[in-house]
C-alpha cells in the first residue's frame, strides 16, 4: 500500500496506522460487549427449545477454538518473516493463518447447519437469535480477515510485499489476534458457561 | 506547485482537502439544519392552538420523528463536524488529517445516509402508499416494541434504523481519523496541554464516538433481525424485554448528548478569550473537566427511565451520578465567566453567541438537575418540561455555540467577512425567538401535556403559551433568513478577510483566510498554548511565510471514498425492496471501492 | 465589526428577562387557582403528588437562585469588563486554584442539598401500599386504559374511580406497546411496559375529577389515550362498586334500549367488547356500565348521544389509527341510534 503516512515524523512516534488500529480495536470491544451483554442478560430465558445444552457440541467447538488459536501462532510466525525479510516463509505463514481461518467458518457452517436441522433458528427462540447474531457477527468478522490474509498473499506472490511495507501485516496480526480473543470469551461465555 | 485549489466538479466529488471536506459538511449539514427547522415550523403551525388541523396524526408522527433524527444526526453532529474538518489540522499546524480519503468517505457515506433518510418524505408511492407516509414515525428513540413489525408494518422504521446504521459508519470512520489526527499529528512543540480547548473538547467527542456508536449499532441490528428474520430481540411473547432497547438506546444516548455539546463548549472556549483579550480562565481545570464529563456520561443512561420503575436503588444511584456530572459541567462556566472578567470585551456576533451559549446553558444545566431528581423526574418526563430542556441545552446550547464558531472561523474559510449588524439582527431575532418558543415549554409541561402529541384539548389551557411558542419558533426562522442573507451579501460582496481579523492567538490565525490548499508553508515550532499572543514567557510566534520555501507536495484526490460510500445505500435497498441479492451489490461495491482505494498508486 | 453599545443591548436583555419573569409568576399564580389547568402537576391530591411537589418546589426554588446568582455574574462581567478606548490591556489571569476549589464544592454542597431529599423521597414513595390497599390493575392498550379490580371483581375501562382518603396500590402493564399512566394531579407516571409490571402506591385527598393521558409515545392515537381518575366520597365509591359489580342492565321490553340490544347481539361489537351475559369479547374496552361513564373514546369525547353515534359509525375517522372498524355492512343510522340507546342504558 502506498501511504505518506509511513516515513513522517508523528507526534506518538508511533504509526498513523497503528494508532488507527488500535482505536478501532477498542471501538469493537464494545461492539462485542454489548452483543455478548445480550446474550448473557437473555441466558436462561429462553420460552421454548432447544436449549443449549441440548444443542451444543463442545468437543467439536474445542476442536474450532484450537484450530483459531493455531492460526494466531500462524500469524505471529507470519509477522516474523516479513519483518526478516524471508518472504518464503512468509508466503506460507500467510496462506496457513488463512487457511486455518477458513477452517474455522467452516466449522460454524457446519455448527449452524446442524443447528438449524434441531430447529434451532434466529426465529425460534431467545438462544437463537442471540446466539447466531453474537457468533454470526463474529464469523463475519473471521471472514474479513480471512479476505484481508489472502490479499496479503497474492500481494506477496507479486512481490509486492516486504519488510518496508511489514507495518500492513502488523496490522493485519492485531486485527487477527483481536478476533482471535473475541472468540476465547464468547466460547468461554457461550460454551463453557451454561 | 500551485497553492490554489483545484476547480470544478470533479475535483469537489474527489476532494480529499480537509477544508473542502469541512465546507462540504458545513454546506450539507446545514442544508439538513433547514430541513428540520421546516419540520419544526409546521409542528409548531400545528400545536399552536388545540385541535389543530394542520397535518394528520401519521404525518405529525413522522415530522417530530425526522426533526429530532434530522436534527441530531444531520444537523448538529455534522456541522461540528465541519469545524473538527476544517480548523482542528489548521490549530494543530498540520497539513491535513491522517487519513485524508478516509475522511473523504466519512463525508460521502453521511451525505448519503441522509439522503437515504430523507428520500423516505416522497417514496411513499413505491411502496402503495402516498407521499409523506413512509417516513420514520416512531420517534428519534424509536422505542420498541412499538417499531417491531407487529405495530409498524410499514418501510418507516426501516429507513429509520437502516439511516442510523449508515450514518454510524460515517461518524466511527471520522472518530478514528480524528483521534490520530490529534494524537499524533501535532506540530513540533505542540504538547497536549498546548493543544486548543477546541482540539481537546474534539477529542473527547471522538472517544464518545468510537465507544457509543456501536452500542447503537448493535440495538438497530438486533431491531433489523426482528423486523427482517423474525428474531425476537424485544418481543415479550419470546420471553425477550423491550428495556433492552431502552437501555442498549440510552448507554449511546446519553453520550451522544456530550457528543452534541462538548464541541461546541470548545469552540466557546476559543471565541471568549479572543474576544476578551484574556487567555481562558483555568485552561487545565476546563480540559480535565471536559474529560470528566466524557467518562462519567457513561455512568448516568438510566435517567432517561426513571418511569420504567428500575426500582429505588438503581434510581438512586442514576439520580446521583446525574447529579454529579453537573458539577464539572458548572466549573467549565464559572471558567468562562473567570475569562471574561477582567478583561476587555468587544461584543463582536461570535462573541454575542459564545455568551448567549453559556446564558442558555444555565437554564437548560438547571432544567436538568430537576430531572436528576427522580421523583420530579416522574412529572416532568415525557412532558414539554423535556421539551424545553432538550432545546434550552441543544438549541441555546449547541445550536448558539455553533454559530459562535460560524461567525468566528467564517473569514478562514472562506476569507470573507460576515457583516457585523446583520448578525447582530441574527443574533438578536434568534436569541429572543429561542425564549419564546422554548421557555414557555417548561410550564406547558408543568401544566400537563405530554410530549410527541400531535394535538391537545383546549381544556388543558396551555393553548396560549402554545401559540406564544410558536411565534417564538417562527421568530428563530426570521433571525435563520437574516443569517442566509448576511452569507449571500457576504458571498457577493463581502470585505476580504485578512489572516487574523480578531486577534488570535491559535495557529489558524497565522495564515492565509482561506489557507493555502498546503496549509502552512512551513510547520510552525509550537512553544505556548498561545502561539500568536505576547505572554509572560514568550514573544509572540513569527507567522509561516507567504511562500514555501521548498515545494510542498499535496495528494491529489481519489475517487474511491466515494465509490465505496455508494456500497451502503445500494446495501440499504435491499432491505427496503425486500431484494436479497442487492446486499451482495452493495457489498461488492464496497470492497471493490476499498481494494481500489487501498492500492492506489502514490502520485508523485 | 459591532461592540457592545454601552447599557442599550444590555438593557434589552434586562427587560426580556424582565417580561419572562412577570409571564411566568402570572401564568403560575393563575395555575394555583381552582379550574383551569386540570393536568397540572402543581396542584397535588395525593400524599404521592404532594411528595413530590415538595421536592420539586425545593429544587426549584435552588434553581432560581443559582440562576439569578450564575446569571447576574454573567452580566456584571459583559458591563463591566466591555472594551472601552484607552484601557489598559487586560491582566493575562491564567486561573485561580481557590476560586476553583470554590466553585467546585459550592455546587456540589448545593446537589447534595438536593440528593439527600431525593433519594429520601425516591424510597417514601417507592415502597408498596399497606396490605388493606384497594389494588387495581390498570393494562395499556393502543389507545384506551383497562382497569381491573380484583378483589372487587370489577373490569371497567378509562375512568378510574378510587376511594379518597385509602391507600390504592395501581399495578401497571400494557397489552401491546409501552405506554405510560399519568394522572398528573395525583403524582408522577409510570410506564406500562409490556411483560413487565409497574407500581404506584397513592392516597388521595380531595374528592373531585383528575384527568391525564398517556405520557409515553405509543403510536398513532397516542394523543388521544386520556384517562380519568375519579376520587369518590366513601359512600359514592362503595356505590359505584356495587353498581360495576352487577351484571349488565336488562333493559325493559319493546324500549329503544331493547331493540339496540338486539342488533347489537346481531353484530360484530360482540367480537371485541364485553357486556357482561351478552358478549365476551376482550380486544376493546368492557362496556358492561358503559352508559355511567362521563367520556368515551379514551377521554376523546363527552359521553353523550351524538358523539356515541359518530364514533359507532366511523371510530378511525375521530381516532387515528384505532382498531375499531367500520362495519360491514355499514350499520344504518337507525340501528345505530338504538344501539346508542343500549349502551346509555347500562348504567
Amino acid at each position: 500500500m502506498a501511504h505518506a503516512a509511513t516515513t513522517h515524523h508523528t507526534s506518538l512516534g508511533l504509526d498513523n496506522r497503528k494508532v488507527a488500529f488500535w482505536a478501532f480495536i477498542g471501538s469493537e470491544c464494545l461492539l462485542f460487549t454489548a452483543l455478548i451483554s445480550t446474550y448473557l442478560v437473555y441466558k436462561g430465558r429462553s420460552v421454548v427449545g432447544p436449549y443449549p445444552h441440548e444443542i451444543l457440541n463442545i468437543p467439536f467447538t474445542s476442536v474450532s477454538t484450537f484450530d483459531l488459536l493455531m492460526s494466531s501462532l500462524m500469524m505471529v510466525l507470519a509477522l516474523a518473516a516479513v519483518q526478516r525479510g524471508d518472504m518464503k516463509w512468509g508466503k506460507i505463514w500467510l496462506f496457513s493463518t488463512a487457511l486455518l481461518g477458513l477452517v474455522f467458518l467452516g466449522g460454524q457452517v457446519i455448527e449452524f447447519t446442524e443447528f438449524v436441522h434441531k430447529g434451532l433458528t434466529l426465529s425460534t427462540n431467545l438462544f437463537g437469535c442471540t446466539f447466531f447474531v453474537l457468533t454470526g457477527t463474529h464469523g463475519a468478522h473471521v471472514a474479513v480477515g480471512v479476505l484481508w490474509l489472502l490479499t496479503l498473499w497474492m500481494r506477496a506472490l507479486q512481490g509486492k510485499l516486504g519488510p518496508a511495507n511489514a507495518m500492513t501485516v502488523e496490522i493485519t496480526g492485531l486485527y487477527w489476534h483481536f478476533v482471535d480473543v473475541v472468540w476465547i470469551v464468547i466460547f468461554t461465555v457461550v460454551y463453557l458457561i451454561q | 506547485m500551485s497553492d490554489a485549489p483545484p476547480k470544478g466538479l470533479t475535483s469537489w466529488l474527489t476532494t480529499t482537502d480537509h477544508k473542502r471536506i469541512g465546507l462540504l459538511y458545513f454546506w450539507t449539514a446545514f442544508g439538513f439544519f433547514l430541513i428540520g427547522g421546516l419540520e419544526a415550523l409546521v409542528i409548531r403551525a400545528q400545536l399552536a392552538q388545540p385541535n389543530g388541523h394542520v397535518v394528520s396524526a401519521e404525518t405529525f408522527n413522522q415530522l417530530f420523528t425526522m426533526h429530532g433524527t434530522t436534527m441530531v444526526f444531520l444537523a448538529l453532529m455534522p456541522l461540528s463536524a465541519a469545524f473538527f474538518n476544517y480548523i482542528i489540522p489548521l490549530q494543530i499546524g498540520a497539513r491535513d488529517v491522517a487519513f485524508p480519503r478516509l475522511n473523504a468517505f466519512s463525508y460521502w457515506v453521511f451525505l448519503l445516509g441522509g439522503l437515504l433518510l430523507n428520500a423516505s418524505w416522497l417514496v411513499g408511492p413505491l411502496f402503495h402508499a402516498g407521499a409523506l407516509n413512509v417516513a420514520p414515525d416512531g420517534g428519534w428513540f424509536g422505542y420498541a416494541n412499538l417499531t417491531e413489525r407487529q405495530f409498524s408494518p410499514g418501510p418507516n422504521i426501516d429507513f429509520w434504523q437502516l439511516g442510523l446504521q449508515i450514518l454510524g459508519i460515517s461518524s466511527l470512520a471520522a472518530g478514528f481519523n480524528f483521534i490520530v489526527t490529534i494524537l499524533n499529528m501535532r506540530a513540533p512543540g505542540m504538547t497536549m496541554m498546548r493543544l486548543p480547548v477546541f482540539v481537546w473538547m474534539t477529542l473527547v467527542t471522538q472517544f464518545l464516538i468510537i465507544t457509543a456508536f456501536p452500542v447503537i449499532t448493535v440495538a438497530l441490528v438486533f431491531l433489523m433481525f426482528d423486523r427482517l428474520f423474525g428474531a425476537h430481540f424485544y418481543l415479550t411473547s419470546a420471553g425477550a424485554t423491550p428495556l433492552l432497547w431502552q437501555h442498549l438506546f440510552w448507554l449511546f444516548g446519553h453520550p451522544e448528548v456530550y457528543i452534541l455539546i462538548l464541541p461546541a463548549m470548545g469552540v466557546v472556549s476559543e471565541v471568549l478569550p479572543t474576544f476578551a483579550r484574556k487567555p481562558l480562565f483555568g485552561y487545565t481545570v476546563v480540559v480535565y473537566s471536559g474529560i470528566l464529563i466524557g467518562l462519567m456520561g457513561w455512568g448516568v443512561w438510566s435517567h432517561h427511565m426513571f418511569s420504567v420503575g428500575l426500582g429505588p436503588i438503581a434510581d438512586s444511584v442514576f439520580a446521583s451520578t446525574t447529579m454529579l456530572i453537573a458539577i464539572p459541567t458548572g466549573v467549565k462556566i464559572f471558567n468562562w465567566i473567570g475569562t471574561l472578567w477582567g478583561g476587555s470585551i468587544r461584543g463582536t456576533t461570535a462573541l454575542k453567541f459564545a455568551v448567549g451559549f453559556i446564558a442558555m446553558f444555565i437554564i437548560g444545566g438547571l432544567s436538568g438537575v430537576s430531572h436528576a431528581s427522580p421523583p420530579a423526574d416522574l412529572q416532568q418526563t415525557d412532558t414539554y418540561y423535556v421539551v424545553a430542556h432538550i432545546h434550552y441545552v441543544l438549541f441555546g446550547g449547541t445550536v448558539l455555540g455553533l454559530f459562535a464558531g460560524i461567525y468566528y472561523w467564517w473569514p478562514k474559510m472562506t476569507g470573507r467577512l460576515l457583516s457585523e449588524s446583520l448578525g447582530r439582527w441574527h443574533f438578536w431575532l434568534q436569541f429572543i425567538g429561542m425564549n419564546l418558543a422554548f421557555f414557555p415549554m417548561h410550564l406547558i409541561g408543568l401544566l400537563g401535556m405530554p410530549r410527541r402529541v400531535y394535538t391537545y384539548s383546549p381544556e388543558l389551557g396551555v393553548g396560549s403559551l402554545n401559540l406564544v411558542s410558536t411565534v417564538g419558533a417562527f421568530l428563530i426562522g426570521v433571525s435563520i433568513l437574516v443569517f442566509l442573507l448576511n452569507v449571500w451579501r457576504s458571498g457577493r460582496r463581502g470585505q476580504a478577510a485578512p489572516n487574523d481579523p480578531w486577534g488570535g492567538a491559535t495557529l489558524e490565525w497565522s495564515i492565509s483566510s482561506p489557507p493555502p490548499v498546503y496549509n502552512f508553508s512551513v510547520i510552525p515550532t509550537v512553544t505556548s498554548r498561545l502561539p500568536r499572543w505576547k505572554t509572560e514567557h514568550h514573544e509572540p510566534m513569527r507567522d509561516p511565510p507567504a511562500i514555501p520555501p521548498a515545494p510542498i507536495h499535496v495528494p491529489g484526490g481519489s475517487w474511491w471514498p466515494l465509490v465505496a460510500a455508494c456500497g451502503f445505500p445500494v446495501m440499504a435497498l435491499s432491505v427496503l425492496a425486500h431484494t436479497l441479492w442487492l446486499v451482495f451489490v452493495g457489498a461488492a461495491i464496497l470492497i471493490f471501492g476499498i481494494y481500489r482505494w487501498a492500492y492506489e498508486p502514490f502520485e508523485v | 465589526m459591532g461592540r457592545l453599545k454601552g447599557k442599550s443591548d444590555l438593557g434589552t436583555l434586562d427587560i426580556v428577562t424582565r417580561c419572562r419573569l412577570l409571564l411566568t409568576t402570572a401564568v403560575v399564580a393563575l395555575a394555583g387557582c381552582a379550574g383551569p389547568f386540570p393536568q397540572s402537576t402543581l396542584r397535588p391530591r395525593s400524599d404521592f403528588g404532594r411528595a413530590i411537589d415538595h421536592l420539586f418546589t425545593d429544587i426549584f426554588w435552588w434553581a432560581v437562585v443559582v440562576f439569578v446568582l450564575v446569571e447576574t455574574l454573567l452580566l456584571v462581567a459583559l458591563i463591566r469588563f466591555r472594551h472601552r478606548e484607552g484601557r489598559p490591556a487586560p491582566k493575562p489571569t491564567h486561573g485561580h486554584t481557590a476560586l476553583e476549589i470554590g466553585w467546585t464544592l459550592a455546587p456540589a454542597v448545593i446537589l447534595v442539598l438536593v440528593a439527600v431529599p431525593t433519594v429520601r423521597t425516591i424510597f417514601a414513595t417507592a415502597g408498596d401500599a399497606p396490605p388493606d390497599a384497594l389494588k387495581i390493575d390498570v393494562i395499556g392498550h393502543q389507545w384506551w386504559w383497562e382497569y381491573k379490580y380484583p378483589a372487587l371483581g370489577v373490569v371497567t375501562a378509562n375512568e378510574m374511580h378510587v376511594p379518597v382518603g385509602r391507600p390504592v396500590q395501581v399495578s401497571i402493564t400494557s397489552a401491546d406497546v409501552i405506554h405510560s399512566f399519568w394522572a398528573p394531579a395525583l403524582g408522577g407516571k409510570r410506564d406500562a411496559i409490556p411483560g413487565h409490571e409497574t407500581r404506584i402506591a397513592f392516597r388521595a385527598d380531595s374528592v373531585g375529577e383528575y384527568p391525564g393521558q398517556c405520557a409515553e409515545f405509543c403510536g398513532k392515537s397516542h394523543a388521544n389515550m386520556g384517562l380519568r381518575v375519579i376520587v369518590d366520597a366513601d359512600s359514592a365509591f362503595e356505590t359505584w362498586a356495587k353498581a360495576e359489580q352487577g351484571g349488565s342492565a336488562t333493559p325493559a321490553p319493546g324500549s329503544p334500549a331493547d331493540r339496540g340490544k338486539a342488533v347489537y347481539s346481531r353484530s360484530a361489537c360482540l367480537a371485541c367488547h364485553t357486556i357482561q351475559g351478552v358478549s365476551p369479547g376482550v380486544i376493546g374496552p368492557n362496556l358492561t356500565h358503559v352508559g355511567s361513564r362521563t367520556s368515551i373514546a379514551g377521554g376523546m369525547f363527552p359521553n353523550d348521544s351524538a358523539h356515541l353515534a359518530r364514533w359507532i359509525a366511523d371510530a378511525t375517522a375521530l381516532k387515528p389509527g384505532s382498531l375499531m372498524p367500520r362495519m360491514q355492512p355499514p350499520l344504518s343510522d337507525g340501528d345505530i341510534a338504538l344501539i346508542v340507546a343500549y349502551l346509555q342504558s347500562l348504567k
